[in-house]
């Protein structure tokens, strides 16, 4: 589904990416772990299409085709979601308007029929409850007022309503309580599928306890140093990283 | 310079004419107040840009050559009609074309008792001391030439006199229609509101003008809020992009009075709006809030000015401009604390959104405060569209001209959800999504 091959990318001035490499198919989970300024969130905007990001080198192939020459919104209405680390206020947007305008995008570039209000708000109706989202909170301006844990719900929701093929979800985890991280984890479970492919972007372990990945790579410094399977997250919890940063870059196995 | 003298020797030959026409049918106190008001308008001249009050506004347009007064029998347009009146109100309706009653097009019936709802050619003919005490003199000259201008050649206009104790039900819908064959005319609009004691009204004015419209509407609309009593008005300004718009609000509270504005200025090349709001007694309370729209060249301008001259009163003022192209925008907000106005409590902010690089606004909040025991605020923010924002909605799914639209609107839509009356809410969003490419019913965005 996803390959990204010597994927060299500067946020600004400064070069964060060094050669990334990763191959993630359909179905599978890939939990990307690192030190913080290892460049996680700079993958995960690179793949979503931020702006403010330059690629100097390499390529991603997301379905067959060059991920980085679309659009951002495209990338969205070709199945590409991101999970903000910092989902953002709209005021004066309620986020059921805002999702079913996104949603309708997206069919409208598959070629399908759009949904009327009430086809979409059984939508909602329905995909709320995969993230326990209070009906208050869907009709509410999109994010404005929203707790750290709801706003992050918000994010899981949005994913259920628009049904990605591949999620990233960037520290999804971060900022949370046990109880909402727990929901958010259980949230992101019920959305995995053979035809869906995840990479959660993290820097603490403990998520992965709830959302167990089927691979886990450690990035340092633009690269990826190690990669194994979900053990390896333990490991890197009782020794952090430092003792990778030491080592020199080990040839990327990536996928299977 | 000569073509401006010209212009007000044309303007005083204008009037004398006018003058020599109205001397049987107005009550003496008005003839002098005209004739106080077109011999300060000679004194002044029609401001150029070394007027502080003019500086960031072209003049040009509003000099040049001659404005005609508008013919009063001339038909509006099919557009202009089919737009009367805003869909959901239901209450009286003035329609005034070119400055003049249309009884045919007006429903003057308020469907209550206590209200009086008229049109001043009919009020000065029938009582003609009736309106001494406020027409000419709550705009009373220091606003402007241009509502001198008005007061000087105003023949008709919407009377609206609430008594004590009334609380009028529906709004009152006052609609200014320009018509015409396109040719350079003025008309004047004229509104005056007096609220009696205790009374509660609503009113609605709105301004359109056939497309390609090079008429130019001078409007005054005078408010007296007496003690107690709650004014809510409304205007709506949605003139073609050719025409000029150049208005006065005055407003004058009383004890314990309340007063909110609402002003939506979509259209005109070029828009002014003067506000002069005294508060004459204690406890009296004021909000004005305001949106303009403008793109390609077109320039709107709003110059308020709010006068605590008592202690005890509090004003608000939000004032939000969005411009596209390479459109102008100006603010100017004076708030004036008068020594002794203790106790005042005053907030005025100007937020602008740039659409483009070639808009520009001019924001100049200010207070002059000459008591000490005040609560005083005020800020001007101009920025684009937030990057993140944009971004967030283009992760979803959601195109860039229409994520720009939706955004557009949710800055703007605060303003859209404070007018009270919903089928005006309505009418707005309709304004606005016209101007917003790419997204669907963006009134029901509201969250």
């Amino acid at each position: 589904m996803l390959e990204i091959k010597n994927l060299h990318a500067r946020a600004g001035e400064s070069v964060i990416l060094r050669g990334l490499d990763l191959t993630v198919r359909a179905g599978e989970v890939h939990a990307v772990m690192g030190p913080n300024g290892s460049g996680k969130s700079t993958l995960a905007h690179v793949l979503a299409g931020r702006p403010g990001y330059t690629v100097t080198a390499g390529e991603v192939i997301y379905k067959g085709r060059d991920l980085l020459a679309l659009a951002p919104e495209v990338r969205a209405r070709e199945g590409v979601f991101l999970a903000f680390q910092y989902p953002v206020e709209i005021a004066g947007v309620s986020n059921v308007y805002f999702l079913k305008a996104a949603t309708n995008a997206i069919r409208k570039h598959r070629g399908l029929p759009e949904l009327d209000a009430l086809e979409f708000l059984a939508l909602v109706k329905e995909r709320s409850k995969i993230v326990d989202l209070d009906d208050e909170l869907v009709k509410r301006a999109v994010n404005e007022g929203f707790s750290g844990g709801e706003k992050k719900r918000n994010e899981i929701f949005q994913m259920a309503v628009l049904e990605p093929s591949l999620a990233i979800l960037d520290e999804t985890d971060s900022g949370l309580d046990i109880d909402a991280l727990r929901i958010v984890a259980g949230g992101v479970n019920r959305l995995r599928g053979p035809e869906r492919a995840m990479i959660v972007v993290t820097h603490y372990q403990r998520l992965l306890n709830y959302i167990v990945p089927d691979f886990v790579h450690v990035l340092v410094d633009g690269r990826i140093v190690r990669s194994g399977g979900k053990e390896m997250a333990l490991e890197l919890e009782e020794k952090g990283y430092s003792w990778l940063e030491k080592e020199p870059a080990a040839a990327p196995v990536a996928g299977r | 310079m000569a073509a401006v003298a010209e212009d007000e020797d044309a303007y005083r030959a204008g009037f004398e004419r006018f003058a020599a026409a109205h001397a049987a049918s107005d009550p003496a106190w008005l003839r002098a107040r005209r004739t106080a008001a077109i011999t300060r308008f000679v004194e002044r001249g029609l401001p150029t840009a070394r007027d502080e009050a003019w500086r960031h506004t072209p003049m040009a347009p509003l000099a040049k050559g001659l404005f005609l007064p508008a013919d009063p029998a001339a038909r509006p347009s099919a557009d202009e009609l089919a737009a009367l009146p805003i869909e959901g109100l239901h209450g009286a309706l003035f329609v005034l074309v070119n400055g003049r009653l249309s009884p045919e097009l007006s429903s003057l019936d308020p469907g209550q008792p206590g209200v009086e709802v008229a049109s001043l050619r009919e009020v000065l003919r029938s009582q003609p001391g009736r309106l001494e005490s406020w027409l000419g003199r709550v705009a009373d000259g220091r606003t402007g030439v241009f509502a001198d201008l008005n007061t000087a050649f105003a023949e008709d206009g919407a009377v609206v006199v609430v008594a004590p104790g009334t609380i009028l039900k529906e709004p009152i819908q006052v609609s200014y229609l320009s018509a015409g064959d396109g040719a350079p005319a003025v008309s004047y609009a004229r509104t005056l509101v007096v609220a009696g004691r205790g009374s509660e009204c609503r009113v609605v004015e709105s301004f359109s003008s056939p497309e390609s419209s090079a008429s130019l509407t001078n409007a005054v609309t005078e408010v007296v809020v007496e003690e107690n009593a709650f004014v809510d008005r409304y205007k709506l300004q949605q003139e073609s992009a050719t025409a000029l718009h150049v208005a006065t609000l005055a407003v004058r509270l009383g004890r314990d009075a309340r007063f909110v504005d609402h002003s939506l200025s979509f259209g005109a090349a070029l828009s002014r709006n003067d506000i002069d709001v005294r508060f004459d007694a204690e406890g009296g309370d004021c909000a004005l809030d305001g949106l303009f729209v403008v793109d390609g060249r077109r320039v709107a301008d709003t110059h308020s000015r709010i006068e605590h001259a008592k202690p005890h009163c509090s004003s608000r003022e939000l004032y939000k401009g969005v411009l596209d192209g390479q459109a102008r925008g100006v603010f100017n907000g004076l708030v004036i604390v008068r020594p002794g106005a203790q106790k005042t409590d005053a907030w005025q902010m100007n937020r602008n959104l740039l659409l483009s690089r070639e808009a520009l606004v001019h924001s100049t909040p200010q207070l002059e405060i000459l008591a000490d025991d005040v609560k005083c605020k005020h800020g001007s923010t101009t920025g684009q569209l937030d990057a993140n924002a944009l971004f967030y909605l283009r992760s979803r799914g959601i195109g860039e001209a229409e994520a720009r639209s939706l955004l557009t609107w949710a800055f703007a839509s605060d303003l859209v959800r404070k007018l009270e009356i919903e089928p005006l809410r309505r009418a707005v969003g309709r304004q606005l999504q016209a101007r917003l490419p790419g997204i669907a019913g963006l009134a029901e965005a509201l969250p």
